[in-house]
């Protein structure tokens, strides 16, 4: 048997190397081009891919997430912050499963 | 003095509606663990040292079925490496002046959300947006797992199934405002949402269990930046400032 405690510290430690590592290592502006463009677009294709499909099985049913992930794209295009962007995104899924289906 | 204060206002005020989803996806974290045999104040602790919500989740449910510390590594670190390229791309926002106590307080709390607004920061990045961040997301994540274990079932599934949205709600609103200057960011994430859903339907109708989400991640982020790095270089300073 594996102790808990002991687990917990170990992947504290290693979730946290992995995160810091290139923070402490990479101490310059990286000036090759190609590097400097993929680091560019990884938060865009990361949180793209994290986001669809998985929001499509995030709440309870299908359709609540279809009408939250249309709101959410109308209000962020029109401006709105993100705090507000999410707020309504959550009443959404609420109050479109209130509709009995 | 004051712009410190000002970006770990903002920061707090960015991390709300984080610490809101974190609330809902740790709550229900804490009630698997509870089902995994571990009390709550380990459930709490194991949120509040690590952050990272698949990397927990495969812990708790290979503790619940019984494992080893080698396998417990190698599934963090084949989860987590996402944040090694998240880590580098947000090496690049810090400057000179940013010192090496910053950059690890900094690393604690690389997660999805928080490293998806300190990246996407307008103008001069701060680490006390990230700490502002930090302040609100962190309790959040970690409340969320204690109550979760604790309370199990007690939060309404509504009020649950509504706040599980509130991450994603939050990643839309972080990529569409550059998608809609730039249309190689557009066309990025459309081909990035695109590759995901054809790639997690193909895991799921082969059963590819072994192509975890976590690895979805990485292989689809290394593969398409760097056909977009390859495609389109970034002309320097321009298009930075409008990502």
């Amino acid at each position: 048997m594996v102790n808990i405690v002991l687990v917990i510290l170990l992947m504290a430690i290693i979730t946290y190397l992995i995160r810091v590592l290139p923070l402490v290592l990479i101490r310059r502006e990286i000036k090759n081009p190609i590097i400097k463009s993929f680091l560019h677009y990884v938060p865009y294709v990361t949180l793209s891919v994290m986001t669809f499909p998985a929001i499509l099985s995030a709440t309870n049913v299908i359709w609540s997430s279809i009408a939250a992930l249309v709101v959410a794209v109308l209000l962020s295009l029109k401006g709105f912050k993100l705090p507000v962007v999410a707020g309504v995104a959550c009443l959404v899924v609420f109050l479109v499963e209130l509709i009995p289906f | 003095m004051s712009s410190r204060r000002t970006n770990f206002v903002k920061g707090i005020r960015d991390g709300f509606p984080i610490a809101l989803g974190y609330f809902a996806v740790s709550f229900a974290l804490g009630i698997k663990a509870t089902e995994a045999g571990l009390y709550p104040w380990q459930a709490g602790l194991m949120s509040f040292l690590n952050v990272t919500s698949a990397g927990e989740a495969a812990a708790i449910a290979l503790l619940g079925v019984g494992t080893t510390y080698m396998e417990i590594a190698f599934t963090q670190l084949v989860i987590n490496i996402r944040y090694l390229l998240m880590s580098c791309a947000l090496s690049q926002r810090l400057t000179n002046k940013t010192g090496l106590l910053h950059r690890f307080l900094i690393g604690y709390g690389v997660t999805d959300e928080i490293f998806g607004i300190s990246v996407s920061l307008d103008g001069e990045y701060s680490p006390y947006y990230t700490y502002g961040a930090i302040a609100v997301a962190v309790p959040g994540w970690t409340l969320g797992t204690l109550l979760g274990s604790i309370m199990g079932n007690l939060l309404p599934w509504r009020a649950v199934s509504a706040l599980s949205v509130a991450l994603y709600a939050m990643f839309i609103a972080i990529i569409l405002p550059p998608a809609k200057k730039s249309k190689i960011i557009a066309g990025l994430v459309a081909v990035s949402m695109l590759a995901s859903a054809v790639l997690t339907f193909i895991c799921s109708k082969f059963s590819l269990e072994w192509f975890t989400e976590g690895f979805r991640i990485i292989a689809l982020t290394i593969v398409i930046s760097l056909i977009a790095a390859i495609l389109f270089p970034v002309k320097d300073k321009e298009e930075k400032n409008n990502g």
